[in-house]
């Protein structure tokens, strides 16, 4: 007996969960014949690499100016390099403890910011996120409505205010009655790294927040009523379950989070001024150059080194940016 | 293992919808209830209240002797097999299945023993150290299954856990499900749409229709005895056919005319159901199931008229074991789904260029019906089935 195979198409709102969409396989373009398949990965590839070149070659001649000498740097263009006049005095001398200009000390300042300033703000976004997308609690739209929208608060209005906080703490004069209240004691932060990471942790939370709260939320709502009947509870959830699977994303913010903490300039120069034992590699290579640009030779080789923290953390955390972590949970 | 019970239980959701009215079901121990009905009818719903992951607006929920109503889900030992099977991903087979036993704080030694047996029942024994990902549907199902049956709960309760198969393999683990729950002896609570699956693995099945209850009954009693117009027009494939009809009393016998045709109710019938004739002169919803009609050319004896009636083959489909024909009757047919659910579930009562209802009989495959041709069916005037038009209720004793 044939049966009818009525397909369901589940209507109600608890049912809908469906974030399997169709797969997108872009790829299956040219399906004609194999000479027009070929004309069509040739179009494709040679414009891609014509502006690959010219988005690496300032980047190039950085790279082969660093391995030069301030003369040869001032007499001709990178493109006339000669490879007798290669040196590696530059990177001596900048890397060199003795030397003012040392880079040393301020990749490990640049550290210090960068890697509490990603960490922390992961840790705090990710409970939040979590609560925001799967815990029902009164207010929690209002809530996460407000958290989002201090996204659009710039931070250079705050900079002065938050300075202001930190050498100063926070006082209040309660009206008539002659009396200052301390809301936050002065912690003299001024000039310290705690001032920038800290500054950098809480102007980053509305982004994270967000950005997890969009991929937490879409995780199959099926897993987590599933684990509630296993037994877990929200935390063990989290734990066992959100945090595995979210480490793309995680992984991502991670990228994000590092460079612009790494390569910020303003935020650090504004709480350390002039501190220099805290200086971080930013404002390291801007003082480098020097009075009248005497020591501009410097800056290739410094630049590389600046940038040189920042690709190992991208091509340590890339290979997290697998897809489909979520195959086969749900779905046939 | 429990019995469990619902007690005029409701479900109101904060928008006022009211899924879930006045359910009574009463599971007994060991019991493979099913739960019927089209989608939006509820079923869902009230499986999920018993899991504790929708709360009951009224009513009561006993699972043993305790009323459950606002237990946590994981303090109800009740084990839940879900549509998309709900595997963790990052975890492999072995630690999908073992997860509950951990967070039970279950010894070590004790979650592997519980999880190899528990693989062994649904040979999964190679895939234990494979993630979610790298295995067929019909291994993922197993590995929800296998979920369930290591915490040896007090009731399954499944959603749809076929659905995402294919048609082959979706028989074939009906059956193992069916089997590995008579033999595990645990009390069931099964929600499908499918009235196959309904019937073939139920111990009794519920068919629900709009959050209120229709029939609770063994699989052939709810096909034998329909109890109202929805259940004889849901369960059955190709569906009951329903027409609108009116009786009357003529010769001493009941008469059913319908459109400019009539047949004549078995004595038999009126004896079994005296009330039939207090609807003599009114208007009644006859109900013939496509097996109770036959091609009159291969009848052995020669039928009295009274039982047959005249038309023309529009369709057949030949299915090798029978043949379902389709032919025009001016009979006025009885629309059984709300207009919520057509398109869905509803079978569109389709008509011809006159104007009349399409039919469906199913035919021995010696039939020799042809397309367009006139053809002559014999009713089974012995299983008409007859509703009281107003409640759409049976019209029995």
């Amino acid at each position: 007996m044939a049966t009818p195979v009525i397909n369901e198409v589940p209507g109600d709102a608890d049912a809908a969960l469906g974030n399997d969409g169709p797969p997108n396989d872009m790829r299956k373009g040219g399906t004609g014949s194999t000479t027009g398949a070929r004309l069509h990965g040739l179009l494709t590839r040679v414009p891609l690499w014509f502006i690959v070149l010219i988005w690496a070659i300032p980047s190039l001649g950085l790279f082969i100016n660093s391995f030069r000498d301030r003369q040869a740097q001032n007499q001709s263009g990178w493109w006339r390099v000669v490879p007798s006049d290669l040196t590696i005095s530059n990177y001596d001398t900048v890397l060199s403890a003795s030397s003012t200009a040392s880079m040393t000390d301020s990749v490990l300042n640049s550290l210090g910011i960068a890697i509490p300033a990603t960490i922390i703000p992961i840790a705090v976004a990710a409970f939040a996120a979590y609560g925001f997308a799967w815990i029902d609690f009164k207010g929690r739209n209002w809530l996460f409505i407000a958290t989002i929208s201090l996204l659009a608060i710039p931070l250079q209005v705050a900079l002065l205010p938050l300075l202001k906080l930190y050498v100063g703490g926070a006082h209040v004069t309660v009206p008539f009655t002659e009396r200052t209240l301390t809301l936050i004691p002065d912690w003299d932060l001024q000039g310290s790294l705690t001032a920038v990471w800290l500054t950098h942790t809480g102007f980053a939370m509305p982004f994270a927040i967000f950005l997890l709260h969009n991929y937490i939320s879409g995780l199959p709502r099926d897993i987590f009523e599933s684990a509630r009947i296993d037994g877990a509870d929200h935390f063990t959830i989290f734990t066992k379950l959100v945090l595995p699977l979210s480490v793309p994303v995680l992984a991502a913010f991670a990228i994000f989070q590092f460079l612009w903490a790494w390569n910020d300039y303003l935020i650090a120069l504004t709480m350390i001024g002039s501190n220099a034992d805290n200086f971080p590699t930013t404002i390291r290579v801007a003082n480098l150059s020097g009075d009248f640009g005497r020591n501009a030779f410097l800056l290739p080789s410094a630049a590389f080194i600046q940038a040189f923290i920042p690709l190992i953390v991208f091509f340590s955390l890339q290979r997290f940016f697998v897809k489909g972590l979520l195959a086969g949970s749900v779905k046939g | 293992m429990a019995q469990v019970v619902l007690k005029d239980v409701n479900k109101v959701y904060p928008n006022g919808y009211h899924a879930i009215s006045d359910l009574n079901l009463d599971i007994a121990d060991g019991e493979f209830l099913v739960l019927v009905g089209p989608s939006g009818c509820g079923k869902s719903t009230a499986l999920r209240m018993v899991a504790g992951l929708e709360e009951i607006s009224g009513g009561e929920l006993y699972i043993g002797d305790r009323v459950v109503n606002d237990v946590h889900p994981k303090d109800r030992d009740i084990a839940m097999v879900f549509q998309n099977y709900a595997l963790y991903p990052h975890m492999t087979v072995a630690e999908n299945i073992g997860f509950a036993l951990k967070l039970a704080k279950v010894p070590k030694p004790e979650i592997e023993e519980r999880v190899r047996k528990a693989a062994a029942v649904l040979d999964l024994t190679e895939n234990l150290d494979r993630k979610p990902g790298q295995l067929s549907g019909g291994q993922r199902q197993r590995v929800a299954m296998g979920r369930a049956i290591v915490r040896q709960p007090k009731a399954f309760l499944m959603d749809e856990p076929l659905s995402n198969l294919d048609a082959k393999l979706r028989v074939q683990m009906r059956a193992e499900i069916a089997g590995l729950q008579r033999d595990l002896g645990v009390t069931t609570l099964y929600v499908t749409h499918d009235q196959v699956e309904a019937m073939t693995m139920g111990d009794r099945v519920a068919v629900l229709k709009r959050g209120f209850l229709q029939q609770v009954d063994t699989p052939q009693n709810l096909y034998d005895k329909p109890g109202n117009v929805f259940v004889a027009g849901f369960i059955g494939s190709p569906s009951m056919n329903l027409m609108k009809a009116t009786l009357s009393d003529s010769g001493g016998g009941i008469w059913v005319q319908f459109g400019s045709q009539n047949l004549e109710v078995s004595p038999n019938t009126v004896a079994a159901n005296p009330s039939l004739r207090s609807f003599v002169g009114k208007d009644i919803v006859v109900g013939i199931r496509p097996e109770d009609i036959s091609d009159a050319e291969l009848a052995i004896e020669e039928k009295p008229n009274d039982s047959r009636l005249t038309t023309e083959t529009t369709l057949i489909e030949a299915l090798g074991s029978e043949v379902i024909v389709h032919f025009p009757l001016d009979a006025e047919p009885f629309a059984i789904m709300d207009a919520e659910f057509e398109g869905e579930d509803a079978v569109e009562q389709s008509k011809d260029a006159q104007g009349r209802t399409i039919y469906v009989g199913r035919f021995s495959p010696r039939s020799r019906a042809r397309m367009g041709q006139p053809l002559t069916i014999d009713v089974d005037t012995t299983r008409m089935h007859f509703f009281d038009p107003s409640t759409g209720n049976a019209i029995r004793g």
